[in-house]
């Protein structure tokens, strides 16, 4: 008996209770956002907020479940969980059903299940369990294509099924890798790419040529000894060129209409003041209405269910995507920012115990748990504060929805699972 | 190293975001305020505006219903080209003008409703009312008008039109589309009038739809109706008025010396208040507000700030024997005029001379006027302090300043001071010879004919008025204690009969002795102001402005009055004609020296008034011949419809 009361006090509480926070004041939104006009009972299951209430309550079931299996469990069973995520994902293009367009959804009865959202833990157990192999080396090319094969066959699974912004969440392991042993050229080339791809966009080929060449010509001077030839360094500036021109070709011709219009607004490029206008009614409008949300939410906000634009469902998918908009109107800065703090706090919290694990497993799983947090964390308020174009993925523990919310539970609470055991390791 | 990656962008992130939220909520984070807010539609119910009534009970405007089309730029959804059309026809409006008056309530606001098409006839709406709902964005709104009762009293009564944007910034009460009263008592008793419109907050969805009351309803208010007024105005003896000032330029303002109540306010030219409601208002407007020629919205009776003239003789009368310079029996000889060593500072006209103060007032002999002003000023060692002293004296009968009235108009007129001189010519260094045209009412001497008229009254009470005033009754509510505090002169009592002498024989033997009227004991002066303007650049002189100001009867006055006529030549000609008609037809209801009417209602001043725009050279004063128009006939019908 003494020695489970110990146990049970080796979890790291303050993951727990910042857990718990989240999921709290989430369900105060979700309730804000979806409330309409009285709120008779709070389990309400024609109402959203009443669904959600259930989705938290079998939350801890799930808790429990996790943190009575033994800790060796998942990295034993990595594998298996994995090709079942997968075998989940596949099985959509037989049986899943289509909901706006995407086919992410398995129905059984009036429930729908999302296994992208489980995926993602599915994902985090066999990268972990792959890089902590002994034999595995994350510098060589042979288990940087492996391992990016670990990702890439979910990836691709769900951007076949339409959902391109649960996609995206997989670059998230790149923080993996490189804390891993990945060469620093990849994250110089990654960010180059990126920095570049805007520059093209926003100002044209000949300012890409520009920022190439006057960064290469950088490098080249302060790196006196081990210097390549000058005919590397033009060679690269020509595939920055032809890269550019590769991006612009790409978002004119490779990107359906709505995505060109997203980032056309992002980077705003569009100047013809009719295309605008119609665009606020239909690319831009959720980003408008979300904006003003948060903007009349002022120092203090409007207050628990006082928001007017949350009443009146101004921003649409405030439940889900866009929760975060309802924060900024009812709760106003000071909600706001204790929201982003808790989720910083949260993530370095985890990062700081990630660093601490003595078995490799549990380190690249806690750091696969920090960054996918981070890419929902970062995506989402992002584009609902207009800072990045619009990607529709959910805020963890905020967003309505049973998948999602045990989806991140579980990735969760495996981690604080494996970081209690860290003194069995030996 | 590789440890630090995620860790720093976290916080970096974290960062960037807290700076956004504060940019958005905190920084442009504007206050906020329930009307800006599109979630949150506002219905407001106007109430009914107040009716205005004249002082004999008589309703002069009422209210009618109007129908404006309002638009919420942002809810417009574009049309089909037939759906356009039609809308258009419905509107009785083309594309390019609904092309632009979209434009235009968009520059406004996209979100808040501006007026599209106001003012819609009865037909019109019921035609469109049934089809509204298939144009998004564009909704009716009900609103109440004036409907005149009347044709006259345009200057009196103002009107009401829509706020513009200064006055919504500065009044956040009114909104787009709102109307406000623009002049005369719908402008300065608009808060009475206008009462206050309720409003409910409705919660919106992102469709538009109404989905209930904004908090139960907690912030909505109930209108509260505007109050009815009753004015001083006599609406026949106005009419009259009006119907005197035809074809003539002034004003005329008729004062009950025993309250302060103004009995008439007439101004000409005028026009009918009624062009100022309905579609055409604007249009109508704009023609009277650019006519810069007649200035029909210059209420002259309010705002001609002239000399007086002689009318401000009597005031100098009266200082002089207040300050014990002068009494009644002191006479002063008039060669013509006064001279001061061998040089004549002013003329006179031939009379008997020497004159006492009652000659000297009946006949109007400058002279006589000149010699009490330097005795007045010269009684102190420095001419400064008796200009102050003088000034003072003049000021106490409500010349020189503000009258402090509820007229929505008017002009402080001018009495120099001592402080005035010394700014001119230096201290100590001028004296009472430098301006002896304030002895005769010329020079720097200002004043507007409802000073003239309340100094009238003032004289009439002997010593004291009650600030003139346009309010007689407010429903439900008592007028300003400050119209019924008597105001007192600074010159005692015993010192008006000499003076009110004086102005009786004006009428009597002096200057307006045709103009007597059987029965009724008038008291008057008659007085002209020269003038000026600018024609092809050169500062010319016009005919004389005729000037006249009396009160009736003689003792316990009920009527003051000054009559002031643009470029009727000498005081008695026009001015004085009208202002012994007025007092009659006040008096007695009705008139027995048609002859003076006839003569007023066919003699016009319209030649005159050309003279300056016409490019010819021209004369003026006694060198001109008067024009005689024949539209008597016309004018007594006139008169009928005005009665009914
Ligand atoms: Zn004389």
């Amino acid at each position: 008996m003494l020695r489970e009361n110990q146990r049970r006090f080796k979890f790291d509480w303050v993951t727990i209770i910042l857990f718990l926070l989240l999921v709290g004041f989430g369900y105060v939104n979700i309730l804000s956002a979806s409330h309409d006009g009285e709120v008779t009972s709070y389990l309400n299951m024609t109402e959203l907020y009443g669904k959600q209430l259930v989705f938290i309550g079998l939350t801890f079931v799930i808790i429990i479940l996790i943190l009575s299996l033994e800790a060796k469990f998942y990295e034993r069973f990595s594998s298996i969980i994995y090709l079942a995520a997968i075998l989940l994902l596949v099985g959509l293009f037989i049986f899943g059903k289509d909901v706006n367009g995407a086919r992410s959804w398995y129905g059984i009865g009036s429930m729908t299940i999302q296994p992208s959202e489980f995926a993602k833990f599915a994902t985090a157990l066999a990268v972990a369990k792959y890089i902590s192999d002994l034999q595995t080396n994350m510098k060589t090319l042979k288990d940087q294509i492996r391992v990016a094969a670990i990702i890439f066959i979910p990836a691709l699974l769900i951007l076949l099924q339409n959902d391109a912004g649960s996609t995206i969440v997989y670059t998230a392991f790149f923080f993996v890798f490189y804390r891993e042993g990945l060469q620093q050229i990849y994250l110089i080339v990654a960010l180059s790419l990126i920095v570049l791809a805007v520059i093209s966009l926003k100002f044209g080929i000949i300012a890409t040529t520009i920022v190439a060449a006057v960064a290469l010509t950088i490098r080249y001077l302060v790196r006196k000894k081990k210097r390549a030839s000058k005919l590397q360094y033009v060679l690269v500036l020509f595939l920055a060129i032809g890269y550019g021109y590769g991006v612009k070709a790409f978002y004119k011709h490779g990107l359906q209409i709505h995505q060109q219009n997203r980032i056309s607004l992002w980077l705003r490029l569009e100047k013809d003041p009719a295309k605008l206008e119609r665009m606020r009614k239909s690319e831009a409008y959720n980003l408008i209405q979300s904006e003003e949300a948060i903007s009349s939410g002022g120092l203090t906000g409007k207050g628990f269910l006082q928001g007017t634009r949350t009443t009146g469902k101004f921003v649409p998918e405030q439940e889900t995507d866009y929760i975060f908009s309802t924060v900024g109107e009812e709760w106003g800065f000071a909600g706001s920012s204790i929201v982003v703090f808790l989720f910083v706090f949260l993530i370095i919290r985890i990062l700081y115990l990630a660093e601490a694990q003595k078995s490799q497993f549990s380190r690249v799983y806690g750091y696969g748990v920090a960054s996918i947090l981070f890419i929902h964390f970062t995506i989402n308020i992002g584009m609902v504060m207009g800072l990045i174009p619009t990607v529709g993925i959910p805020l963890p523990f905020f967003s309505y929805g049973g998948s999602g919310l045990w989806g991140f539970t579980i990735l969760l609470f495996i981690f604080v699972k494996l970081d209690s055991n860290k003194i069995n390791e030996w | 190293m590789r440890k630090l990656l995620l860790l720093t962008t976290v916080i970096l992130v974290g960062l960037v975001f807290i700076a956004r939220l504060f940019y958005l909520q905190v920084y442009g984070g504007y206050e906020y305020d329930i009307f800006e807010d599109t979630a949150i539609k506002k219905e407001f119910t106007y109430p009914k505006r107040g009716y205005v009534y004249d002082r004999n009970g008589k309703l002069l405007v009422a209210n009618q219903p109007s129908y404006d089309v309002m638009v919420i730029p942002r809810e417009v959804e574009p049309m089909t080209p037939e759906d356009l059309t039609e809308f258009c026809n419905l509107l009785k409006i083309t594309k390019e003008e609904y092309n632009k008056k979209l434009e235009r309530a968009k520059n406004y606001s996209p979100r808040l409703p501006s007026p599209f098409v106001p003012q819609l006839s009865k037909s019109d709406y019921a035609v469109l009312q049934e089809k509204m709902r298939k144009y998004a964005g564009f909704y009716i709104q009900k609103r109440s008008l004036r409907s005149y009762q009347t044709t006259i009293g345009a200057n009196v009564l103002g009107d009401i039109g829509e706020v513009n944007r200064s006055i919504i910034e500065k009044q956040p009460y009114y909104k787009l589309g709102d109307l406000i009263g623009k002049q005369g008592v719908e402008q300065s008793y608009e808060e009475i009038l206008r009462g206050t419109k309720g409003i409910k907050f409705i919660q919106k969805d992102r469709f538009n739809k109404s989905i209930g009351p904004f908090k139960e309803g907690r912030f909505d208010t109930l209108p509260v109706p505007g109050k009815d007024i009753t004015i001083t105005i006599d609406s026949d003896l106005q009419a009259y008025g009006e119907l005197l000032m035809q074809h003539k330029r002034g004003g005329i303002v008729a004062i009950e010396p025993n309250s302060g109540e103004i009995l008439a306010m007439v101004t000409g030219p005028s026009y009918n208040p009624n062009i100022l409601v309905g579609r055409n208002r604007s249009k109508n407007y704009t023609k009277l507000h650019y006519d810069s020629i007649a200035k029909p919205l210059f209420d002259r009776g309010l705002l001609a700030q002239y000399p007086p003239g002689s009318p401000f003789k009597v005031i100098n009368a009266l200082i002089g024997l207040q300050e014990g310079v002068v009494d009644e029996h002191d006479t002063f000889s008039c060669r013509m005029g006064y001279y001061y060593g061998s040089r004549r500072l002013t003329g006179c006209h031939h009379h008997r001379s020497p004159v006492d103060m009652n000659m000297g007032i009946a006949q109007s002999c400058n002279a006589y006027f000149v010699n009490v002003y330097r005795r007045i000023i010269d009684k102190y060692k420095d001419a400064g302090d008796g200009m102050n002293i003088w000034a003072n004296h003049a000021k106490s009968f409500g010349l020189g300043d503000f009258l402090n009235n509820d007229l929505s108009v008017g002009r402080p007129g001018r009495i120099p001071n001592g402080d005035y001189y010394d700014r001119a010519y230096g201290d100590n260094r001028w004296g009472s010879t430098y301006n002896v045209s304030n002895a005769i009412g010329q020079g720097e001497v200002e004043a507007t004919p409802i000073q003239l008229a309340n100094m009238a009254a003032a004289i009439g009470n002997r010593g004291y008025y009650y600030t003139p005033h346009i309010i007689k009754n407010i429903e439900g509510d008592t007028i300003p204690s400050n119209f019924t505090t008597p105001k007192y002169t600074s010159i005692d009592r015993k010192h008006f009969e000499p003076v009110i002498e004086g102005m009786f024989d004006v009428y009597n033997d002096g200057t307006a002795k045709s103009l007597r009227v059987e029965g009724i004991e008038i008291c008057g002066k008659t007085g002209t102001a020269e003038n000026f303007a600018i024609v092809n650049g050169k500062k010319t002189q016009l005919t004389d402005h005729s000037i006249f100001v009396a009160f009736a009867p003689k003792d316990n006055p009920k009527i003051a009055i000054a009559v002031f006529v643009e470029n009727g030549y000498w005081g008695s000609r026009f001015a004085g004609r009208m202002a012994s008609l007025m007092i009659e037809k006040y008096i007695k209801g009705s008139i027995t020296r048609t002859d003076l009417e006839n003569w007023i209602l066919t003699h016009s001043l319209e030649d005159e008034y050309a003279k300056p725009i016409s490019d010819e050279p021209f004369k003026i004063n006694g060198e001109t011949t008067l024009q005689v128009i024949d539209n008597y006939a016309i004018k007594l019908e006139d008169q009928e419809t005005l009665k009914q």
